[in-house]
């Protein structure tokens, strides 16, 4: 039926891939050019006029000059721990407010949603200050735990959970009351095998969040000892600017990781975008 | 239908309650009783008055970073809201490989903005590969300052935050395309409508909604700017600490011993004011969309 407007054109085709190709080369090319700069080996004059793409001497001796300028085993262990604090503990904690939101209905639900919902109007920069303030009184000041504390249950995560949790159709549930069914094994046998979906995108969203952020750790940590990956790299451009072979390799260091767990479950970040899960 | 014990939600929600009580609600509160003292990032503190909300009016860098963010928005907001409309629809038709460029287009979106801005540092100083490019081509005589100059640095920082921003309002736009009613479309073929005749009386007012949506999301954020300008001038502020943004001024008051958090409270609060109406206007849409 619409197959004549589905099918199109040779020219229409080559006019498509000739521009996906051209922004290609605006939002890979940076990141190619820098992968490139780390791969330069110290003979070679990377400011030429001209710049050449591909490395003359191609080295990884940048990648362990990183490792002698900062202690970047540190920083990556550093930022995978408050990586797995985050994502831990909104896996659980969004999840069993979801379901309670949206499955159980009880006094006061409406005033709870109501008040996460309230923060949203609240950008996290209004309240970082205090926020430092609250995690310097329970004794978390140049901490892990404190950079990893405030996100570890996001308010937009446990809305996004109940929204998951509400599509299910309510049939389900009610068939397994009537089998005898208590709430905790609707949450276990009916509930979480239905937001999986969900789940992923809630969990790659805060591996993200917590290894990109860089304004809240710099708030809390003060000892270099303690940084995280983001944190150590804007400390390494700061004392080795002389370098950018070193700081350029620092920078891969820090994004590749995301970019291998992202290419590994965007499926399901897609699959999400197009049932219309993320809408900003 | 009730078939748990009472105390089973709050059970589950307990986590959730505490995390709401102690990470958001009290923040928001001491943030307005902070800005009325002296509190200094390593303790202590007393009441002063509105004394902090009276430096808010004499500070000439707040004043700067006021007319950034102006800057900011006005040069963001167009750029943000109509590119990446255009790439959602090159990116819309299923083309072997488009997997493969939709995630390619979102790869600066995953990335940390400061991972970006230490990429653009290195293309942008006087030595880098854009002057050395312009200069190759003849296009300029000596090196652009894009790092250095007051007004260059920010419209250096503008570019990054459109550059990374591209992907996130793609997919945005890309979920919005698929409810664009497919029927109008052959219509307007049927009718001899071209590609761009199709794109502004089908396209465009099928996504319309969202098109408010992203606007207000990019306002947001340009008022909510910090990573780009941050590392792209060393934490310094640029040439004579002219090219911060509000929340560089909320950090650089929260640390060390000059630091002043009652002064950040006090910038904060402003900065709450100031999104307020775009952040009430994003709620409002976001759940028109919840219900469509």
């Amino acid at each position: 039926m619409s197959r004549g407007f589905n099918a199109i054109s040779r020219r229409e085709k080559v006019l498509r891939y000739a521009l996906l190709v051209f922004v290609l080369l605006i939002t890979v090319g940076p990141f190619l050019w820098q992968l490139s700069t780390s791969l330069k080996g110290p003979g070679e004059d990377i400011y030429t006029a001209t710049p050449r793409f591909l490395p003359e001497q191609p080295t990884l001796g940048n990648y362990a000059e990183v490792a002698r300028a900062i202690p970047v085993w540190d920083y990556i262990g550093n930022s995978l721990v408050v990586a797995f604090l985050t994502i831990t503990g909104n896996a659980i904690g969004a999840t069993l407010a979801g379901f309670a939101l949206a499955r159980l209905r009880f006094r006061g639900g409406k005033l709870v949603l109501g008040l996460i919902l309230g923060t949203l109007v609240l950008p996290g920069e209004v309240t970082i200050v205090s926020q430092y303030v609250t995690v310097r009184e329970l004794g978390l000041a140049d901490t892990l735990v404190g950079v990893a504390l405030p996100g570890a249950i996001g308010m937009l995560n446990i809305l996004l959970m109940r929204a998951a949790f509400q599509a299910i159709p309510r049939e389900l549930d009610e068939a397994a009351y009537i089998d005898g069914a208590n709430a905790w094994q609707r949450f276990l046998h009916i509930g979480l095998p239905s937001v999986r979906g969900m789940l992923s995108v809630v969990v790659i969203f805060a591996f993200i969040g917590a290894w990109d952020d860089f304004l809240w750790p710099l708030i809390v940590l003060t000892d270099p000892e303690n940084y995280t990956l983001t944190v150590g790299l804007q400390y390494l451009n700061s004392s080795f600017t002389s370098n950018p072979r070193v700081v350029a390799a620092g920078t891969m260091i820090a994004f590749i990781p995301i970019v291998v767990v992202f290419a590994t479950l965007q499926r399901f970040f897609f699959r999400g975008v197009e049932e219309g899960a993320i809408k900003g | 239908m009730r078939a748990h014990r009472w105390f089973t939600p709050w059970l589950l929600v307990l986590p959730a309650l505490v995390w709401l009580a102690v990470f958001n609600l009290w923040p928001s509160l001491n943030t307005v009783v902070l800005s009325f003292t002296n509190a200094k990032p390593l303790g202590g503190g007393t009441f002063v008055g509105t004394a902090n909300f009276e430096r808010l009016l004499t500070d000439d860098q707040l004043a700067d970073a006021l007319l950034n963010s102006i800057v900011y928005m006005l040069v963001c907001l167009p750029l943000l809201t109509v590119v990446p409309l255009l790439l959602a629809v090159l990116v819309e038709k299923r083309l072997p490989g488009i997997t493969f460029f939709r995630t390619s287009f979102y790869s600066p979106v995953i990335a940390s903005a400061v991972v970006v801005a230490l990429i653009w540092n290195w293309l942008l100083e006087d030595r880098g590969a854009v002057n050395g490019l312009a200069q190759q081509l003849g296009l300029v005589s000596g090196p652009v300052p894009f790092l250095t100059d007051r007004w260059l640095l920010i419209f250096s920082a503008i570019g990054l935050t459109v550059w990374k921003g591209l992907g996130y309002y793609m997919v945005i736009y890309l979920s919005a395309l698929g409810n664009v009613s497919r029927e109008l479309h052959e219509a307007a073929a049927v009718d001899g409508a071209g590609p761009v005749r199709r794109f502004l009386s089908v396209t465009v007012p099928g996504v319309r909604n969202t098109m408010l949506l992203v606007s207000v999301l990019i306002t947001v954020s340009a008022l909510r700017v910090f990573s780009e300008l941050y590392v792209l001038t060393n934490g310094t502020g640029g040439p004579g600490g002219r090219d911060m943004s509000v929340v560089m001024l909320i950090q650089m008051y929260s640390r060390g011993f000059t630091g002043h958090l009652g002064y950040a409270s006090a910038l904060s609060i402003l900065l709450f004011v100031v999104t307020l109406g775009p952040m009430l206007l994003l709620l409002r849409l976001n759940r028109k969309g919840a219900d469509a």
